[in-house]
């Protein structure tokens, strides 16, 4: 006789798999997890030593070695800012984007990524409109793959970036960082987490430091599972209530391009989550404002806060070249079997 | 004509109430005897199998495998996936029809039954229920099964429009076919190549919710609840979620002629497994969740699954190298189903190993009505495994007999080797002895 509800016997559980199926190069960044506080903190360091050096000097650091930018997605910030810092320690760099290469006859990542490697590339900086075509890349050619953005999963080296802007504002002086480091400051993330790799990276490396996140937005751009992707992290939907306990809100584009057929009523998206010059006012006056661009003025923000005061969001454009020369320096200088915490 | 005696080895037949040392004459491709040890009658002049030690049971039947022709031959063959098959033990699988081109006429059919093809073992194929598997026109039911067909679906499309399936199991209920449906409601997973959970949000991947399948199971259910004086057979493919097999219990306690498989990968892993985007986790439907997976252990314990199918899906190394995205679905599966269901269910879990094999090979003959199989007396088919329950051992996926590797279970460790393959009474595999 069958019982409609069976009594759960526990089953002993297969064997788990690994967390990572290789050994990363140890100089690949893929994802902000990857990153021990130590990491972060000599990136850190490093940032802003580069940012200081010589030009005629730091240009020697990595001179004439070869970085390949391969970018499968348009890209302002990013791969300017990924280029100038090769170029600035030095390093021979070429661009190789989806539009203008054999990848528009077909050809694969895998047979692109060995294509660059007996080109002479040392290392590729990936922007991928698929979540984990860097862990593909990396497997395939075992060169160091900075992520540069993949799909709707992370972009490590924004997290990096934003983590600098925060520190500058809310921890002047701060070199290296701790567990610590940003205990009692509230992140607010707001708009289209759902597709947004800047968030997830934010959601992965901020709370490590102690920093909680806030996540607020529509249903249909934030889930509840969100609150599940790690620890430190919690939805608030009032986005007026997330304000108030924020020190540093992060405002996100919805990403039109993702959106897959869903229907936002824009009007009311603007009422519950523009980031209004008056409401920061009166919910947040001392908070500093970032966005990680391209920002869409009168959408998720007016553009008298983007252009205000309480704007970061050139400054985090500025830190983008300083912690790319570090992470770029680290992918063609690191040794051993480091890589992942 | 040929005659083959298994000698010594314990036979374990479930359907037939036999567990204990027989001897076991095949004979022009039928059981003509079974008697005790040394007793057999007619034995003279036989080639002998020395089965001491070994447990002989009905061949196992998986009803649903994917042969990949005609028009996929790089994926796999007819000849190589039933190699693949006879190594894991099977005598007899049943083909899912999304070919190229999809089989949906007797022509079709006829092709991939014709001594040609090179089969190890017996294929049953399983006609597509519409024109094309598109879902719109049903095709001559009563034509595909005297060509051989032995079930309809439209695997990997579901049949979408509510009067388009009322009318496929009205028809195949006249002519005695089963309906299999792989239950999905796609206007839900656009775009999606995963299990909806906290690590399709991790990863960045769109995903699946289970009620993409549990909402296609009711709504079918409700269909055969409305033809049930037709006595319509719907047999849910590969069920994957919790709610979809309680659909399926509670179904069954109503009195409806609903019956479920449940694939090793869905018994056994959790959409944890996919790890880092390894596309040998990527399958349809995907892994699901801890509970999904804890389900299907339960139903299968508890009797309400009704068959262990492997969904047997063979790619090209090239065609998984890619974007998790991009990548097909699909994993291998023949040769490590019987490994798997002997290391889990029944060493860890403690399933009776009759009741085990009764899953791979009693009741999916059942299921597709095939006389004479999935099971050993006298007059049935000389289908019959070999093996050794005891031996442990660890499959490698690059010994495959099947075109393809794309399997999630390389390295894993197997309970119960296969010694011997008999189809019809003709030896279609032999295993090394460890």
């Amino acid at each position: 006789m069958i019982s409609h509800a069976a009594p759960t016997r526990r089953p002993i559980h297969p064997p788990p798999v690994d967390a990572s199926p290789f050994p990363y190069h140890p100089g690949s960044l893929l994802s902000a997890s990857d990153l021990s506080l130590e990491d972060v903190s000599h990136l850190l360091v490093r940032a802003t030593a580069l940012e200081n050096q010589d030009p005629l000097v730091r240009d020697r650091i990595l001179a004439k070695r070869r970085v390949a930018l391969l970018f499968y997605e348009s890209s302002t910030r990013t791969r300017t800012s990924f280029e100038l810092a090769a170029k600035g320690l030095g390093a021979d760099t070429t661009l190789v984007s989806s539009l203008s290469s054999s990848i528009e006859k077909g050809e694969s990542l895998k047979d692109t990524g060995l294509t660059l490697r007996a080109l002479g590339a040392e290392a590729i900086i990936l922007r991928h409109n698929s979540s984990g075509a860097p862990w593909l890349l990396e497997a395939e050619t075992r060169l160091p793959v900075l992520n540069a953005g993949d799909g709707m999963h992370e972009h490590p080296t924004q997290a990096l970036l934003d983590l600098r802007t925060i520190l500058a504002h809310l921890k002047p002086g701060t070199h290296t960082v701790s567990a610590e480091t940003l205990a009692g400051v509230t992140v607010t993330i707001v708009g289209d987490i759902l597709h947004s790799r800047v968030a997830r990276s934010n959601m992965l490396l901020l709370p490590r430091l102690g920093a909680r996140v806030l996540l607020c937005g529509p249903r249909e751009l934030l889930p509840e599972l969100a609150a599940k992707a790690g620890p430190g992290i919690a939805i608030e939907r009032d986005f007026d209530a997330a304000l108030r306990q924020s020190q540093a809100v992060m405002m996100l584009r919805i990403q039109a391009e993702r959106l897959a057929g869903l229907q936002l009523d824009l009007e009311q998206y603007k009422a519950a989550f523009q980031l209004t010059g008056p409401r920061l006012a009166a919910q947040a006056p001392t908070a500093i404002v970032l966005h990680p661009g391209p920002i869409i003025r009168g959408l998720e923000i007016t553009a008298g806060v983007a252009d205000g005061p309480q704007s970061v969001i050139l400054e985090q454009v500025k830190n983008g070249v300083a912690i790319r020369m570090a992470v770029v320096e680290r992918a063609l200088t690191a040794t051993g079997t480091g890589g992942r915490a | 004509m040929t005659a083959l005696v298994i000698r010594g080895g314990h036979l374990i037949d479930p359907a037939a109430g036999v567990d204990g040392l027989k001897d076991i004459l095949l004979k022009d491709g039928r059981v003509a005897e079974i008697a005790a040890p040394g007793k057999l009658k007619q034995a003279n002049g036989a080639e002998v199998l020395d089965a001491t030690g070994l447990m002989v049971a009905p061949g196992l039947i998986d009803m649903h495998v994917h042969l990949r022709e005609p028009g996929q031959g790089y994926k796999e063959t007819i000849a190589s996936g039933t190699a693949a098959a006879a190594a894991g033990g099977f005598t007899a699988v049943a083909a899912m029809p999304n070919t190229v081109p999809v089989n949906d006429s007797a022509e079709i059919t006829r092709w991939m039954l014709a001594p040609e093809r090179g089969a190890a073992i017996r294929v049953f194929p399983i006609a597509a229920a519409t024109r094309g598997s598109k879902g719109e026109a049903i095709n001559d039911y009563a034509a595909l099964k005297s060509a051989g067909a032995v079930a309809v679906t439209d695997d990997g499309h579901p049949i979408l429009k509510d009067n388009i399936m009322r009318e496929t199991l009205a028809a195949a209920a006249r002519v005695g076919l089963t309906v299999i449906q792989h239950a999905e409601d796609t206007r839900l997973t656009q775009g999606a190549s995963m299990n909806l959970g906290p690590m399709s949000f991790k990863l960045g991947l769109r995903g699946m919710p289970a009620e993409a399948e549990s909402g296609m199971v009711e709504r079918d259910i409700r269909l055969v609840t409305e033809l049930r004086d037709a006595r319509a057979h719907l047999h849910v493919a590969h069920t994957s979620t919790a709610a979809a097999l309680a659909a399926v219990r509670q179904a069954r306690r109503s009195g409806l002629r609903v019956t479920c498989e449940v694939a090793p990968h869905h018994f056994l892993l959790t959409d944890e497994h996919v790890g880092f985007y390894d596309t040998h986790y990527k399958m349809n439907p995907p892994l699901r969740s801890a509970a999904d997976r804890d389900a299907m252990i339960e139903g299968i314990l508890d009797g309400v699954v009704d068959a262990i199918a492997t969904d047997h899906a063979p790619h090209a190394v090239h065609e998984k190298e890619v974007e998790f995205e991009n990548a097909p679905n699909g994993i291998t599966g023949l040769e490590t189903a019987l490994g798997l269901s002997l290391r889990w269910l029944h060493k860890e879990w403690k399933m009776p190993l009759g009741r085990v094999l009764s899953l791979l090979s009693a009741q999916p003959a059942a299921l597709l009505g095939l006389k004479g199989r999935g099971t050993l007396t006298v007059g049935s088919f000389a289908d019959v495994v070999v093996f050794d329950p005891k031996a442990e051992w660890t499959y490698r996926a690059r010994e495959t007999k099947s075109k393809s590797r794309n399997t999630p279970f390389d390295g894993w460790a197997m309970q119960g080797k296969v010694r011997w393959t008999i189809s019809e009474g003709k030896v279609a595999y032999t295993g090394k002895v460890s």
